[in-house]
C-alpha cells in the first residue's frame, strides 16, 4: 500500500504525474509560445525527479544528470526555441491534423497501453522509482502522438524534444539514470540536433513558404 | 453515534452554510473588484440583496405553469440538502449514511433540470436558448464530476463523502498524484458549472452568450431571491467539495460543540483562500466561446479519467 513508501518515492511519484500531466498539455496545446513553455516545465520537473533521486539514493552521477537537465532543457533549448519563433515569425495557432478532443482519447488509450506494457516490467525491477516507468512510456506515446499529430515543423521538433525527456525520465526511472558518457552524448546530439533543425526550419520556409511538413512529401515541382 | 448530536451537528452544518454562502459570493466578489482595480462592493451585498428581492412582489408572465413558480423552491431545497450532504464542520454527519457523493450529483442534476425546464417553460428565446447550453455543459460535466468522485473512492474505498474525508484527512499525511489530476479536472467542472468566467460570466446580463443568467432572466422578486441563494449555496458546496477531497486536514470526527467551534475557523481560512483563487482565475482568464466549452470539459474528463489511471498504476498493489 502507499502508507509503506517512503516521502522521496511519493514525491516522485508526484512529479512522475506532473510529467504526464505537462504530456497530456502538450498535446492538447494550441498555441506555439505556450508550448515552448510547457516543454521548458516538463525540463523542470525532470530535473526535480533526478535530483530527488539522487538524493535518496546516494547515486552522485546523477546529480550531473540533474545540472545537465537544468542547462539544456531549462535554459537553452527553450532560449533557441523562443529566438527561433522569434525569428521566423511564427506565433500564430498551431493546426493540428487531428481535432484535440479526439486527440487526447487517442491519448488516454496510449497511457492504458502504456500501463499495461509497463506492468511486468516493472514487477522485476527493484528500484523505488519502478512504477514511474509506465509514466515514463506513455510520456514517450504521447510526444509521439504529438509529432504524428501536427503539421508544422516546430511543434513536430518540440515533440521530438519532449519524447527524449520521456527517454531519459525513463532510464532515471527503472535504472537510475544511464552512464554519464551516454548521458553527455545524447545531451550534446539533442544540442546539436536542435541547432540544425533550427537551420532546417529556415531551408525548409524558404523553398515553400510555410513551416507545413506536408509540402516535403511532393516529389514534384509542379501541382 | 449519539443521535441528538448528529442532528445538532447537521443543523449546525446548515445554518453554516446558510450564513456562509452569500458572504463567500460577496467575499469573491470583492477579491475580484480589488485585482480589477474598482471599487469593491461590501461583503454582506448579497445579504441586502435578498432583502431588497424579499421585499419586491414577484411579477409573473400570463402564460407561466405551475412548474415556473414551483421550480425555485425545490432549486432552493436541492442546494440546501446538498449542503447538508458535504462534510465541512464535522464528518459524521446524520445524513452521511443516507447520501453519498453519486446522490450529491443527482441532487445536483435534478437542481439543473428544473432551472432549465423552468427556463423553457416561459416561452422566451433567451430562456430556451440559455437552457439548452445548459444541459450542454451538464451533460458534459457530470462524468467528469463522477469520476473524480470515483478516484477519491478508489482511494477511500467508499462512496460516503464522510468516510472519504476521514481516509484522506485524518490518517496522516499522504502524497496521492491521482487526487492531483483530480483536483485540476475538479476545478474545470467546478468553473463550469457555478458559471464562472472561462465557461460562463456571471456579472453579464442581456449577453448573447451567456447561459445561467438567461434562465433565470424572467425571475423576480422572491423568486429570484431563492434562485440566488441557491447560486451561492452551490458555490458554496463546490468549495466545501473541494476542501473535503483535497485539502481536508482539519475535519474533525468527533460531533461535539467543540470540535466545531475548532473547524469553524480553519474553514473560514479554506473558504477566504479558496475564494481569492477564483477570484484571481476569473481575473487572469478570458471567457471561451460557447463551443470551446465541449473541449474544456472533455479535458476535465479526460484529467479525471488520468487520476484514476494513475491511482492505479502508482498507488495500488506494491
Amino acid at each position: 500500500m502507499t502508507a509503506t513508501l517512503p516521502i522521496s518515492a511519493q514525491i516522485i511519484n508526484l512529479l512522475a504525474a506532473a510529467m504526464l500531466l505537462l504530456a497530456f498539455a502538450m498535446v492538447s496545446q494550441r498555441r506555439i509560445i505556450s508550448l515552448i513553455n510547457l516543454f521548458m516545465a516538463q525540463g523542470a520537473v525532470l530535473c526535480a525527479s533526478t535530483l530527488v533521486v539522487a538524493i535518496s539514493t546516494g547515486q552522485s552521477h546523477l546529480y550531473g544528470s540533474a545540472l545537465i537537465t537544468l542547462v539544456l532543457k531549462v535554459i537553452l533549448l527553450p532560449w533557441i526555441l523562443h529566438r527561433l519563433i522569434h525569428r521566423l515569425n511564427v506565433r500564430w495557432d498551431i493546426e493540428t491534423l487531428i481535432n484535440i478532443p479526439m486527440t487526447m482519447i487517442i491519448g488516454i488509450l496510449l497511457v492504458i497501453f502504456s500501463f499495461n506494457l509497463a506492468l511486468p516490467i516493472s514487477e522485476l525491477a527493484g528500484t523505488i522509482t519502478r512504477s514511474t516507468l509506465g509514466i515514463a512510456i506513455a510520456s514517450v506515446m504521447l510526444s509521439t502522438l504529438m509529432m504524428i499529430t501536427r503539421s508544422k515543423a516546430v511543434p513536430q521538433v518540440i515533440g521530438f524534444l519532449s519524447m527524449e525527456n520521456g527517454l531519459f525520465f525513463a532510464a532515471t526511472s527503472a535504472t537510475y539514470g544511464m552512464p554519464m558518457v551516454v548521458e553527455l552524448g545524447i545531451a550534446l546530439d539533442v544540442l546539436v540536433g536542435t541547432v540544425i533543425l533550427g537551420v532546417f526550419f529556415f531551408q525548409i520556409r524558404d523553398k515553400f513558404e510555410s513551416l507545413d511538413i506536408r509540402h516535403l512529401e511532393k516529389l514534384r515541382e509542379d501541382q | 453515534m449519539n443521535t441528538l448530536a448528529a442532528i445538532l451537528v447537521q443543523f449546525f452544518e446548515l445554518l453554516a452554510a446558510l450564513l456562509l454562502a452569500p458572504l463567500l459570493t460577496g467575499w469573491v466578489n470583492q477579491c475580484r473588484a480589488w485585482l480589477q482595480n474598482k471599487t469593491a462592493p461590501p461583503m454582506m451585498l448579497p445579504f441586502r440583496q435578498y432583502a431588497k428581492l424579499l421585499e419586491k412582489e414577484a411579477v409573473l408572465a400570463n402564460n407561466v405553469s405551475s412548474l415556473f413558480r414551483m421550480a425555485p423552491y425545490i432549486i432552493f431545497a436541492c442546494m440546501a440538502l446538498a449542503s447538508m450532504i458535504v462534510p465541512t464542520l464535522s464528518s459524521s454527519l446524520m445524513l452521511a449514511p443516507a447520501a453519498d457523493a453519486i446522490a450529491l450529483v443527482g441532487l445536483f442534476a435534478l437542481a439543473r433540470i428544473f432551472i432549465a425546464l423552468a427556463g423553457m417553460d416561459i416561452g422566451t428565446a433567451f430562456g430556451s436558448l440559455g437552457a439548452r447550453r445548459e444541459m450542454l455543459i451538464g451533460f458534459l460535466a457530470e462524468p467528469a464530476l463522477l469520476m473524480v468522485f470515483f478516484t477519491a473512492s478508489l482511494i477511500s474505498k467508499s462512496t460516503s463523502l464522510s468516510t472519504m474525508v476521514e481516509a484522506l484527512g485524518q490518517r496522516g499525511f499522504i502524497v496521492y498524484p491521482s487526487l492531483a489530476f483530480a483536483g485540476v479536472a475538479f476545478t474545470m467542472v467546478a468553473l463550469a458549472e457555478n458559471a464562472r468566467i472561462p465557461v460562463d460570466n456571471p456579472t453579464t446580463h442581456l449577453e448573447l452568450t451567456m447561459i445561467h443568467e438567461a434562465m433565470i432572466l424572467e425571475y423576480s422578486g422572491r423568486h429570484l431571491a431563492l434562485i440566488e441563494c441557491a447560486v451561492a449555496l452551490k458555490l458554496y458546496v463546490y468549495f466545501c467539495l473541494g476542501v473535503a477531497l483535497f485539502v481536508p486536514w482539519g475535519i474533525p470526527e468527533g460531533a461535539d460543540l467543540l470540535n466545531l467551534l475548532q473547524a469553524l475557523p480553519l474553514l473560514l481560512l479554506k473558504l477566504a483562500v479558496g475564494g481569492f483563487l477564483l477570484a484571481l482565475i476569473e481575473t487572469i482568464s478570458a471567457k471561451m466561446r460557447v463551443f470551446r466549452a465541449p473541449e474544456f470539459l472533455g479535458t476535465a474528463f479526460m484529467l479525471a479519467v488520468l487520476g484514476m489511471l494513475v491511482h492505479l498504476l502508482l498507488e495500488t498493489g506494491k
